[in-house]
């Protein structure tokens, strides 16, 4: 009886983790085996042809296309939206009124999935019709807006609505670390005679350095992961000048037969988003038995 | 003094022009649905509707069409209904149980093992897309909304897991050692104790849960059917369906329908929401 009841708690969790487990690592392996096997429109388990996929993905022009969008989504994107909620959360942080009802209306694109933004973006975006339109009516006849048609710029449309959707995150987790600073630092420095930017530059930012990681690590995964947006958007288009490493793995995959090369490059976005969240994951369970 | 009030000026100023920014495309969205062609030939982006045209909405809702179908989002938002509430279900079930026990009954290896499942949190799913439609192939549940609730499921019970956890781990332990010299046993503790305390994360992980996987795009276009697609892939194949017309009208009001269920959330419960967001970015 003693024995059944020391057993119970691990064999409650055991197939949660056993599914969980098979779901992460196990897929993990398969897709790396699918990645090197010679699989184009099925599966194939009994023809292997080592790093041939790899290969060939860093031998294709669209790959890299997709690479350096991700380069310009990701680094705009979070620095966007980080600097954007940054400034939203210090100037909410001046115990203005109708903090909540603002608060509110910065985060509810959050709610939001990428593909209701991404329609409405497409919309607002859209050469004739949309922002250009608007502001030829305003008296600009000048004004031309075609960057979502356009190749090299289609991708920074993504980062347009990319960062309208995520500052308000960023924003969120910023105002949660400034409520947590003690307010006589604050005081302190003001008797001191320093100004308000400055007391922000040198004393309340270096303070928020940990909230800035995380509003970074999380961001950045969700850079690397982001498909929606780019789907409905622009739908990796025109031609593929806006493909990102998820549509490209999506595309190879799904609609070119292409199983092994999707494997590939879905192996790539793995690496990559490994190389943020392990070194971070393995720090913050590290130290947290000495916390507790 | 006067400086002062220059600064409120400047901050409320700033803060007023960002939400205005941020209301924007919501704003559009909406007069746009209720404008017919017409008016949005000769309006623009913002100009208000001249009159009312509620046809654009009971278009998106039962008669669009994606593709040759011509049903509306109708169809699809019962399958994202029907996707949703199962699958959120479970797999806030499923953390709250993981949770308990790797905060109370810890046994060795378990904080390793619950490491190795935070990854999942944070991994790109596109890993799993090929793997995962081969073994729904072999389970029968291609293109089904089992099929969806089940990955669902899957790929959630890290972040359910995790808040879950991390909540329980706050709670103190005499608590529930004082419940077992009482005599009480793992589930007992679990129903009579740390279940009545766990409201607020529950409201959290529901929340967060049903955004997730009522926005969900990828696991949607990727495992689903023609009769299981969830309602993001239903826009998405309306809005990029290529016809010679654009009804940019119709559009707008099958986004905002298809936003509706998970703004209402966080319109009623925002300030879990927002306590979703903050837990949802691993607070140690």
């Amino acid at each position: 009886m003693k024995k059944l009841e020391d057993l119970l708690p691990k064999l409650v969790v055991a197939p949660g983790f056993v599914f969980g487990f098979a779901f992460i690592y196990g897929f993990m392996i398969w897709n790396g085996i699918l990645s090197v096997s010679n699989s184009h429109m099925l599966p194939n388990y009994s023809e292997f042809v080592g790093l041939d996929q790899y290969a060939r993905l860093w031998d294709m022009d669209r790959w890299y296309v997709a690479l350096k969008n991700l380069g310009i989504f990701s680094s705009l994107y979070v620095g966007g939206s980080l600097i954007l909620g940054m400034v939203l959360a210090i100037f909410l942080d001046q115990k203005v009124r109708a903090e909540g009802f603002l608060r509110t209306i910065y985060l509810y694109p959050m709610a939001l999935s990428f593909i209701v933004t991404g329609t409405a973006w497409k919309w607002i975006l859209n050469p004739s019709l949309g922002l250009e339109k608007l502001m030829h009516d305003f008296g600009w006849s000048s004004f031309s807006f075609d960057w979502l048609v356009q190749s090299e710029t289609a991708i920074y449309c993504v980062v347009i609505a990319g960062v309208w959707q995520s500052a308000g995150f960023a924003m969120a987790l910023f105002l949660a670390g400034l409520r947590g600073i003690d307010d006589n630092i604050i005081r302190a420095a003001q008797i001191d005679g320093a100004s308000l930017p400055r007391i922000y530059w040198r004393i309340i930012l270096p303070i928020m350095r940990p909230v800035m990681f995380s509003i970074i690590l999380v961001l950045s995964h969700l850079s690397i992961k982001s498909f929606d947006l780019v789907m409905a958007l622009t739908a990796g288009g025109p031609g593929y000048s806006s493909d990102v490493p998820a549509t490209f793995m999506f595309t190879m995959s799904f609609n070119r037969g292409q199983l092994g090369l999707g494997a590939a490059s879905a192996t790539m976005m793995l690496v990559t988003v490994a190389a943020i969240v392990v070194p971070y994951l393995y720090s913050e369970l590290r130290s947290k038995p000495h916390e507790r | 003094m006067k400086t002062q009030s220059f600064h409120r000026l400047v901050v409320y100023s700033f803060l007023v022009v960002a939400a205005l920014l941020f209301l924007a495309p919501m704003y559009v969205m909406l007069v746009t649905s209720f404008k017919d062609a017409d008016q949005i030939r000769a309006g623009n982006l913002m100009s208000l509707p001249t009159s009312m045209n509620w046809s654009s909405w009971q278009l998106a809702w039962e008669q669009a069409c994606t593709g040759v179908d011509c049903r509306g989002l109708r169809p699809y938002f019962w399958n994202s209904v029907s996707m949703a509430v199962p699958a959120v279900l479970i797999s806030t079930a499923w953390g709250a149980i993981n949770g308990y026990v790797l905060s109370m009954w810890k046994f060795k290896g378990s904080d390793v093992l619950f490491g190795f499942l935070l990854f999942g949190v944070f991994m790109p799913f596109q890993v799993v897309l090929l793997p995962m439609s081969q073994v729904l192939g072999y389970l029968h549940l291609s293109s089904s909304v089992g099929g969806l609730v089940l990955v669902h499921c899957l790929a959630g019970i890290a972040s359910t897991t995790l808040f879950f956890r991390n909540y329980y781990t706050a709670i103190p332990g005499e608590l529930v050692n004082a419940a077992r010299l009482d005599g009480a046993g793992f589930w007992r503790i679990f129903w009579r104790i740390v279940i009545p305390m766990s409201t607020p994360i529950m409201m959290v992980t529901l929340i967060w849960q049903f955004t997730n996987i009522w926005n969900d795009f990828l696991f949607g276009v990727a495992f689903s059917g023609a009769d299981s697609k969830p309602i993001t892939v239903g826009l998405n194949n309306m809005a990029n369906t290529t016809s010679s017309v654009k009804n940019y009208n119709v559009d707008m009001a099958a986004a905002v329908i298809a936003g509706l269920p998970t703004m209402l959330v966080y319109i009623l419960a925002g300030q879990y929401f927002v306590k979703g967001l903050t837990a949802g970015a691993v607070k140690g």
